[in-house]
């Protein structure tokens, strides 16, 4: 194959990844890891390395869209990413310490179970009347257009939400992918979040956790330019088209794609898993 | 002056965001054409074999674009494109800064000490 349609393939692919990333708030990798290591045969590490690149650039080119539109919680976001950015720093101290096979197993049996447990709740849960007392105090509350106009909302269960983040950091620093599907599910079914409040503070969080492991990732010789170049464009591209869609989508058919994605995960997972993959 | 608001905070940001995601494309994009035009097939990525030592870090990157080599170009793009999410924490620091929001100054500022650790860890 030659390089140009090698590239023009991986940019096709990538723009699908930058989509559906950009919608479910789990970012590129998602497609990209699967797709470069089953169909184009590419080496785990270099699709790991491809990944991290376009769950960055998912996070920055959707970022501008839910900012604009009032979305994404800052505050959220930045209270959260602590718990994330220290479980990543004890994920990668444990890599060497415990086998990770078991862990993506388990992983995709939990990403499973959460599937389920979403598409039992078709719609939006209801929004807190009750503003939870830590919630108020640090903050964690805010308002989102809606149908209805602005709805406002206020975070719940904030112990074990933070707890739920430190776990997905821990995950992604172990396996290097997939703690966005954790951080979606620990907003909307712990904390109680408006579903696309939680997708694209997820977005938003994402970028940070992955920037943290970028240089890792870099100075290993994982991110190729040749893989990254077209990954990186189709991503930005697909990203910006999936935050439009977002913003006028119904919260029922976007469950619907997460439960769909978050499926697909978890089967990767195990096989990845049970093959010695991860 | 009138309150800075979460939402004026928000906005400086994504203009930021844009600037850098169109800056790190733009240069991907650049890199992109001169490496294909000198490309003969697609390499092999079945097998890991690392790239080559001036990609990985960013004093060799920047020494390969200044012969203008498509690889370094490219993964200049990359770093680039890295930073957005570091500027965007940095960003939130000041914006919070400027609200004088103690609470968040604080959380923000840790988030950027951890971020500036693991890539600093990374890199070594």
């Amino acid at each position: 194959m030659s390089a140009s349609s090698f590239s023009a393939l991986v940019f096709g692919t990538s723009v699908v990844a930058g989509i559906l990333g950009a919608l479910t708030g789990l970012g590129g990798g998602v497609v990209i890891v699967p797709v470069l290591a089953l169909l184009f045969k590419v080496d785990i590490r270099y699709a790991i390395g491809a990944s991290l690149v376009s769950v960055i650039a998912t996070s920055s080119g959707a970022a501008a869209a839910y900012v604009r539109e009032g979305l994404s919680n800052v505050r959220i976001g930045m209270f959260l990413e602590v718990a994330t950015t220290l479980g990543a720093l004890l994920g990668a101290y444990l890599t060497a310490k415990v086998s990770s096979h078991w862990i993506a197993i388990i992983f995709g049996v939990v990403l499973l179970y959460s599937a389920y447990s979403s598409y039992r709740q078709k719609g939006d849960h209801p929004t807190a009347a009750v503003p939870n007392a830590l919630a108020e105090k640090l903050q964690l509350r805010g308002s989102y257009p809606t149908d209805a106009g602005e709805t406002t909302y206020s975070a719940q269960h904030v112990p074990l939400g933070f707890g739920i983040m430190f776990g997905a950091g821990t995950l992604s620093g172990l396996l290097g992918i997939g703690s966005g599907a954790v951080k979606v599910l620990a907003m909307d079914q712990a904390m109680k979040l408006p579903f696309k409040v939680s997708t694209t503070t997820s977005n938003f969080m994402i970028g940070v956790t992955a920037a943290a492991s970028a240089g890792i990732y870099l100075a290993r010789g994982y991110v190729d330019p040749g893989l990254a170049m077209p990954v990186m464009l189709g991503v930005l591209g697909g990203s910006m088209i999936g935050s439009r869609i977002l913003v006028k989508v119904k919260v029922a058919t976007l469950k619907t794609v997460f439960v769909v994605v978050i499926v697909a995960l978890g089967a990767e997972m195990i096989f990845n898993g049970m093959t010695g993959r991860i | 002056m009138a309150e800075f608001t979460d939402k004026e905070m928000e906005i400086e940001i994504g203009q930021m965001l844009r600037i850098g995601v169109s800056l790190s494309a733009l240069v991907v994009f650049a890199g992109g054409i001169l490496y294909l035009r000198s490309a003969t097939g697609a390499p092999d990525y079945a097998h890991f074999h690392a790239t080559a030592e001036h990609l990985r870090t960013i004093a060799g990157v920047l020494h390969g674009v200044a012969r203008f080599d498509a690889a370094s170009m490219i993964q200049l793009g990359i770093l680039l494109l890295i930073a957005t999410p570091v500027v965007r924490v940095i960003l939130c620091v000041v914006g919070f800064a400027r609200q004088r929001d103690r609470l968040y100054v604080g959380v923000s500022a840790l988030v950027l000490a951890i971020l500036t650790y693991s890539l600093l860890a990374g890199a070594r």
